[in-house]
């Protein structure tokens, strides 16, 4: 099935016999994650939507899950992986809890753990198609990470996977600051994810806002945005092209 | 009962005339000789307790931990050598990561006692291997409810609503066997089994003990954990003052 163009259409010369088991494509994708650092911990925003290539095929899709007691996992990319990357992540906060030693990984111990794995599969020609966001916060300290299917990996106080990259970070750049509230910290992600929603053909109307403290860890419910159409340009579109429709 | 089976115990693939292989009975010995573990089956889920008799008083309390988590609803108590626990419990942590990673669900208590007791088995069919010299209780909380199994040297498991291993074990069976456990909930099982230990444990023998305890509950939300401080505490406040009436009659 031709998803993608022909760029990946001759791994055969990377590596013979093991072909049928390595990743070469993504088929059910995440778009945009997007996450900051606010007063009390951390907000991630993410639309609940998976693409088959360009259709959008499912939409209630959790692109972001707690982990452990003190972290958050938000994915954008190929949605098994995601969760395959979920499983490895669930091994290891169960054997950490067995410790039972009283202490806990916080978000810099699973946010170097996930570079290792994807920068590992990486160089095995295996990678887990996915762009990653980890933010947590452990000891009123927060962290807020970022790590790419390549292994590429930094924290900042504000990131943002794909297409976020490209729309939201600009708008995070000018208006971000330390100490965000809640509120402001909301309307923030809000507004990129409205300028994703009409920009990022990949995006549906239904996103969760994820929230981190020191307390722990609250997903909201979906809900939509509000969009707005009524520009003039839209009402009489072919009024400059008779015959067009 | 004690016989010397001298010429037939030299190694675990020979059978007495009597039909008896007493390498698997002297391992049993070595679980006899350690400090009681016990383990009861409440309405609600399991407790489990251990006398961990201290060798040193250099010890950190809070070390050398007799009791693990095998998975998030499940936990084992050792008693006998301890280095070889470690192994079983490893080996049954990665039995239940295994069963979690093919089947999806974790590993149903049943199963998980049944793979132990294969494992330490298979260590009695080898003459290169020596047996297990620990014996473990097993206690978890599964679909079917809160259960409750033992594994022995020789690699038999049951399945008990109260068990007992170690030095105290008889003295302590007598007092499980006094309890009312299908009435009995696990924060007044966890009481109970502190009075056993504390009422077990030979003063005169051996000097000083941790008591170690652990349980899956509706309270813990069918996880297997500690026993909280607060509750502990109560537990040995409340097994000291029985002991102090028994003293004073």
């Amino acid at each position: 099935m031709n998803l993608m163009d022909s760029t990946h259409s001759n791994p055969m010369s990377l590596c013979s016999q093991a072909d049928s088991q390595r990743t070469l494509y993504p088929y059910v994708t995440g778009t945009s994650v997007i996450g900051v650092k606010y007063k009390d911990g951390i907000l991630m925003a993410a639309d609940m939507g998976g693409s088959y290539g360009s259709t959008l095929r499912y939409k209630s899709v959790e692109r972001m899950k707690p982990i452990g007691k003190h972290s958050l996992l938000g994915a954008s990319g190929e949605i098994s992986d995601f969760q395959e990357i979920l499983r490895y992540l669930d091994e290891l906060i169960l054997y950490d809890n067995m410790w039972d030693d009283g202490n806990s990984l916080g978000p810099k111990e699973v946010h170097s753990y996930l570079t290792r794995v994807m920068y590992n599969r990486r160089n095995k020609f295996n990678p887990l198609w996915n762009s990653l966001v980890l933010g947590g916060v452990k000891n009123g300290q927060k962290y807020l990470g970022t790590v790419s299917m390549i292994g590429v990996h930094f924290e900042d106080n504000h990131v943002a996977t794909g297409f976020g990259n490209h729309l939201a970070r600009p708008i995070l750049r000018d208006e971000w600051h330390e100490d965000l509230s809640f509120e402001d910290g909301v309307k923030l992600l809000e507004k990129c994810m409205r300028v994703l929603l009409y920009r990022d053909r990949s995006a549906v109307n239904k996103l969760q806002i994820a929230k981190i403290t020191e307390e722990g860890v609250t997903i909201s419910q979906p809900y939509s945005l509000k969009t707005f159409w009524g520009f003039s340009a839209f009402q009489n579109p072919t009024v400059g092209a008779e015959g067009s429709w | 009962m004690s016989s010397i089976g001298t010429g037939y115990d030299l190694s675990v693939t020979t059978f007495s005339p009597d039909g008896r292989v007493f390498q698997i009975e002297y391992a049993a010995k070595a679980v006899d000789n350690s400090g009681t573990v016990i383990g009861i089956k409440c309405k609600d889920g399991i407790v489990l307790g251990v006398e961990k008799l201290i060798a040193s008083k250099m010890m950190l309390p809070g070390s050398n931990r007799r009791i693990h988590s095998v998975h998030r609803h499940s936990g084992m108590a050792v008693a006998g050598l301890a280095a070889d626990g470690r192994q079983i419990v490893a080996r049954a942590k990665a039995e239940a990561t295994n069963y979690q990673s093919v089947y999806g669900e974790a590993i149903p208590v049943k199963e998980l006692a049944e793979r132990v007791a294969s494992y330490v088995h298979l260590c009695t069919l080898y003459w290169w291997l020596r047996p297990f010299g620990c014996g473990v209780i097993l206690g978890g909380y599964d679909r079917d409810g809160p259960q409750l199994y033992m594994v022995e040297p020789s690699g038999v498991s049951y399945r008990y609503f109260g068990a007992a291993i170690g030095k105290g074990r008889q003295a302590a069976k007598t007092e499980i066997e006094k309890l009312k456990l299908s009435e009995m909930s696990c924060r007044q099982g966890v009481i109970e089994v502190a009075k056993i230990i504390y009422g077990v444990h030979d003063e005169a023998k051996d000097k000083a003990f941790e008591l170690e305890m652990s349980w899956v509950c509706e309270e813990s939300n069918r996880q297997h954990q500690k026993v909280p401080d607060d509750l502990l505490e109560e537990a040995k406040a409340a097994a000291k003052a029985a002991l102090e009436e028994m003293d004073a009659d």
